[in-house]
Order: C-alpha cells, then structure tokens, then sequence
C-alpha cells in the first residue's frame, strides 16, 4: 500500500512565474531588447496611445508588439497598419498573461533585431498587476472617464506601475476628473510612479511619453555599448 | 476568470513537485490565502473542480484553505489594525501612512500525495 505523506510546499502560488518571469528579464538584458508591458482597463486607449507611440519612435527604434486578447485580432491589425511587426496572442479565456506565455510571445515575434518589445496586455486592472511578465518596466494607462478613484479600487495596479498614463484628457471638462486628486491618490500607493496625462486622440501629452521611453530604452541597453 | 489563472498555476506547480518526488496522486492540496489576497474562495473551489479534473496527478484532489488575516500597521504611530473593518486610515491616528503587514498571501502551504 502506498502510504500517504505530506509534503511541505510553503511557497507564493507566483513564486515559479517569478522565477521565470526574472529569467525572462536576465536574457532581454543579454539580448538588449527593452519589454514594456502596457496594461490598463478595456477601452481606455491602450492600442490608440500605442499606434501614437509607434509613429513617434518607429524612425529610431526597432519596435515589435504582442497584443493579448481573449479572442480577436483587431488590435493586432490595427498595430501591424502603422508598419511595425504586430503579433497576437490569445489567451484562451485567461485574463492576464504570465512570463511563460510572454517568451512564447517573444519567440512568435522573432526579436532579432527588436529593440522595444511592447505587450499589450489583456484589458483588466486585476490579474494583469499579479503576474510579472519579465518586461523591464511596467506601464499602465488610467482614462479620465474611469474616474479619479480607481489609483484607491485598484492598488495593486496602480502599486507596480514605473508609470501611468492619464489618457483622454481633451474630456476632463466632461467629467468629474480631479487630475490632482488622481496624482495624489497614486503616489499614496506609489510614490515612485511617474505620472503622464495625454490625450493619445491629439497627441497631446505623446512627445513626454516617448522622451521616457526613450530615456529607459537606452539606459537598459546602454550598458551593452560600453 | 481570474481564480481559473491562479487555479492553473497551483496545478502547474503542483505537477513540478509531483514530478520530481515521483508522486502517483495528490489526494489534497492546503492554501494559505490572505484575506485582502483578492481571491473569492468560492470562485476559487468552482475552477479547482474543473481544473483539477484535467490533471492526472490531482484528479479529486481536495482543497482546503487557510485564511490569513488581513493586519495593516500605522507608520505614525505604530499600531496594527485590522484591515477589513478599518481599511488605509488608522482608527488611532486617522494617519494615511500605512501599510499591510499580513493578509495579500496566496501560498501553497502543503500537499498530501502517495
């Protein structure tokens, strides 16, 4: 008979995508490609800003983009308009993706040459915050008609992000947006975050949003040149 | 949706572990879950039965949960409090500068396999 027996596990159900999420990380930096995992509620611009991004630094910087959906391809399509490799991942009904479905990603991508990877990840302000990717730096986009509150509703997000995007601001007028508030409230969580309001219609905001960007691209693959 | 993800990622760690003990079943599985962790636990038990079903390994394994309190400390005045009845304001000091100290885990404490 065999005999039962307890094995003590005592580990973060997130300790082994950690672990590969870090592995994933050590070899981007090897390969000297920047990931950026852009993450945000459905609906807030995520896949506008990004088309803006793109026409902004697609003439100095290689850029390849992995949207992550449940199902469709109408981001993916929107991106690869702009003339950047777009590649889209389905999720099959998950709603965040993991740092093992981000290489499986990456290698779909064929980075070569690749210099800004951008995950677009699934639209929600919840799983997406649990999971680390092995991006470098963590983006996340709040827009004004979300409300000024959600940096209170959603901690964790707003708690890992390097930075957040206000977006749609051209509508502040039109809603109960305390700009101010919504800072404040973010930096009670995460007083690093840096904080950009852009309208990603207009390009209002785009040129401060690519500088950053730029600023971390080169400074993560800086060492490399040396 | 978002306990299926976290029931996936129990499974595949599980299957690790089971793989290099040379496990044949696991028969139960005991979560350590904070109470401010964002899982539901009766989500969770829903996509455990479903998931697990897929698994030879933890095929009608059980799952049994821990709840670990959610405790904030004030960093002015250095009292802890609970989280839940009181929230990000300290109900000392009405301090804001706070943080949790325990009640976001979501562990795998322990398996009982053969």
């Amino acid at each position: 008979m065999d005999e039962v027996k307890i094995l003590e596990i005592k580990e973060s159900v997130f300790a082994d995508n950690d672990r590969q999420a870090e592995g994933l990380r050590r070899e981007l930096k090897e390969k000297g490609i920047f990931l950026l995992n852009l993450m945000s509620s459905p609906g807030s611009g995520k896949t506008t800003t990004l088309t803006r991004t793109i026409e902004a630094l697609k003439d100095e910087l290689k850029i390849g983009v992995m949207e992550a959906d449940i199902d469709s391809d109408v981001d993916a399509k929107a991106i690869a308009a702009t003339g950047v490799k777009a590649i889209q991942l389905h999720t099959g009904g998950m709603c965040h993706l993991d740092a093992d479905m981000t290489r499986q990603g990456l290698d779909g991508l064929e980075t070569g040459d690749v210099e800004l990877a951008i995950l677009e990840n699934v639209g929600n302000l919840v799983c997406p915050a649990e999971f680390d990717t092995g991006a470098v730096k963590n983006a996340m986009i709040l827009s004004v008609p979300e409300g000024h509150d959600k940096p209170l509703k959603y901690p964790l997000m707003f708690s890992i992000c390097d930075v957040v995007l206000i977006n749609k601001i051209d509508v502040m007028p039109y809603f109960d947006f305390d700009l101010e508030k919504c800072k404040e409230y973010i930096h009670m969580r995460n007083p690093n975050a840096e904080i950009l309001p852009i309208c990603a219609k207009t390009g209002e905001g785009i040129d401060a949003w690519a500088n950053w960007l730029r600023r971390e691209v080169n400074a993560w693959r800086s060492p490399r040149k040396e | 949706m978002h306990e299926l993800g976290i029931v996936f990622h129990i499974i595949k760690n599980i299957e690790q572990v089971g793989e290099k003990n040379q496990l044949k079943a696991v028969s139960a599985v005991t979560l350590e879950i904070g109470e401010v962790s964002t899982v539901v636990e009766s989500y969770l038990r829903d996509c455990w039965k479903w998931a697990t079903d897929k698994s030879a390994l933890m095929r009608g394994a059980e799952l049994k949960v821990e709840t670990i309190p959610a405790i904030t400390l004030c960093e002015d005045c250095g009292k802890t409090y609970g989280t839940v009845q009181y929230g990000r304001v300290c109900p000392e000091c009405q301090s804001e500068h706070t943080h949790l100290v325990t009640g976001s885990e979501m562990n795998i404490k322990e398996i009982e396999a053969y």
